[in-house]
């Protein structure tokens, strides 16, 4: 079936089964190797992208549903020389350690700040709650999307 | 994981998800969220050979006031149902409740519709619409037709609805008294081990309960010691009567019984 989902600004036309995962289709069609894949069962949030503005996790998310829709991953949204201001709080609060969830996590975030521009801690742990981290402690987390979302971190 | 090779088509509305259904036959399922299809898919647990994508029905995306009721369309994800206006205003249960289920993205997925239909005993939303008394509207080759959830659930994963019916609307009562949701969980982002709704409803308590059987159940007894008077400890300690709890990782048939006394009575606490 012929899809058609503008990735990252780019509106990119593909040919796909119906059984491909949206996961799948950025990484192995598009090259967008930034999102990854964790556990593969809707659990980890590793895979977390932006469909329409919104976090979902693209390992439960078929190309063909996000036909006609807006797809972000965590390469449309800055680059190592031009950070998103979200991917520099992690780099300076150290909300990150061997990476791996990182993507996820930052996509996860955008869409939480979305929701609640200034989050509470409360909120933040929360709004994270669909993405897990087998480094951090999720402390430095939290105080990145904090500082990020302009709030101080209190923990 | 990938799922087994189906065929996919889309519905515009729900007429034509109802013929796509009745053209399809046996072999076709409804994908609305996909959060409970998907992965039961991935696991190859489910292989249909259509899915009738009905995730684009606008039409089925909504919260309306309907005088005593609220009605919510089958196809408004958790997310709307949870910040929806009118839901906190009149029937707050249904939104708090679906702003607990799963995490965020799971929430900007699935549907109220999906929870339902899917008729999961561990699920969140359908003890809710049970202990609500609420309707089930389903669509099928014949029109409508209007199911109690006293009467929907009839198995694990198994509902009232026809496989050539969709559900189309779930209707709440608006409530003037209190309610309380207990879930009792370890890990973030999980099923609820063993759960409990409570509201007051037409003068009544109804307490309703999630993963103690095959199908969310109403705690009969619970309901029948409060209307004859007894203190919610004593109504609360027969929380477990009639139940059929399953044993799994998390918790023994026993340990579950007690957490349904339990919860049920900090939920009749909170209700007041
Ligand atoms: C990581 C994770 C955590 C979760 N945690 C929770 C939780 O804590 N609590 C909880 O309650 N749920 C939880 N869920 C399940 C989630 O709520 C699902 O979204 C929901 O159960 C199914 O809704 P859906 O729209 O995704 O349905 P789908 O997966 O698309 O469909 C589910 C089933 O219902 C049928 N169906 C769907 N819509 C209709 C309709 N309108 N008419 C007739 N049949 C229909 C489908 O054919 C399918 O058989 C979780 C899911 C995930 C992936
Ligand atoms: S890979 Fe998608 S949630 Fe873990
Ligand atoms: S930094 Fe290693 S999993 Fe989060």
């Amino acid at each position: 079936m012929k899809v058609s989902i503008a990735v990252n600004g780019e509106q990119q036309q593909h040919d796909v089964e119906p059984r491909v995962l949206l996961v799948h289709h950025l990484r192995e069609t598009l090259g967008l190797t930034g999102t990854n894949v964790g556990c593969d069962t809707s659990s980890c949030g590793a895979c977390t992208v932006l469909l329409d503005g919104e976090s979902v996790k693209s390992c439960t998310v078929l190309a063909v549903q996000a036909d006609g829709r807006s797809v972000t991953t965590i390469e449309g949204i800055g680059s190592a020389a031009a950070m998103h201001p979200v991917q520099a709080a992690f780099q300076e609060h150290h909300g990150l350690q061997c990476g791996f969830c990182t993507p996820g996590m930052v996509m996860a975030a955008l869409s939480l700040l979305e929701e609640h521009p200034k989050p509470t801690e409360a909120e933040v742990r929360e709004g994270l709650e669909g993405n897990l981290c087998r480094c951090t402690g999720y402390h430095n987390i939290v105080a990145a999307v904090m500082a990020a979302g302009g709030s101080k971190a209190t923990a | 994981m990938i799922p087994a090779a189906f065929d996919y088509v889309r519905a515009g509305s729900a007429d034509e998800a109802v013929s796509l259904l009745a053209q399809h036959g046996d072999d076709a399922k409804l994908l609305a969220g996909g959060h409970s299809l998907l992965p039961l898919m991935k696991l190859r647990l489910a292989t249909p050979g259509v899915l009738v994508d009905v995730g684009r029905v606008a039409e089925l995306s909504y919260v309306r006031d309907a005088g005593d009721e609220i009605a919510v369309g089958a196809l408004t994800r958790h997310r709307d149902v949870e910040v929806s206006d009118a839901l906190r205003a009149d029937c707050g249960i249904l939104s708090h409740v679906a702003g607990m289920v799963g995490d965020p993205q799971v929430r900007h997925r699935g549907t109220i519709g999906g929870s339902i239909a899917h008729g999961d005993p561990a699920s969140d939303l359908p003890a809710v619409v049970l202990a609500l008394g609420g309707t089930l509207v389903a669509q099928g080759p014949s029109g409508q037709r209007e199911i109690a959830a006293s009467d929907f659930f009839r198995g694990f994963l198994e509902t009232a609805l026809a496989p050539d019916e969709l559900l189309t609307e779930i209707r709440v009562p608006k409530l003037a008294g209190g309610w309380s949701y207990q879930k009792f969980n370890r890990r973030a982002q999980d099923w609820a081990i063993v759960g409990a709704a409570a509201a007051r409803v037409n003068g009544g308590t109804n307490v309703a309960l999630v993963n103690m059987a095959a199908t969310p159940v109403r705690a009969t007894s619970v309901e029948q010691a409060l209307a004859g008077g007894a203190s919610v400890a004593d109504a609360a300690a027969s929380a477990d009567e009639g139940t059929e709890p399953s044993a799994d990782l998390n918790a023994s048939a026993d340990y579950r019984r007690h957490l349904a006394r339990v919860l049920v009575r900090r939920a009749l606490d909170e209700v007041g």
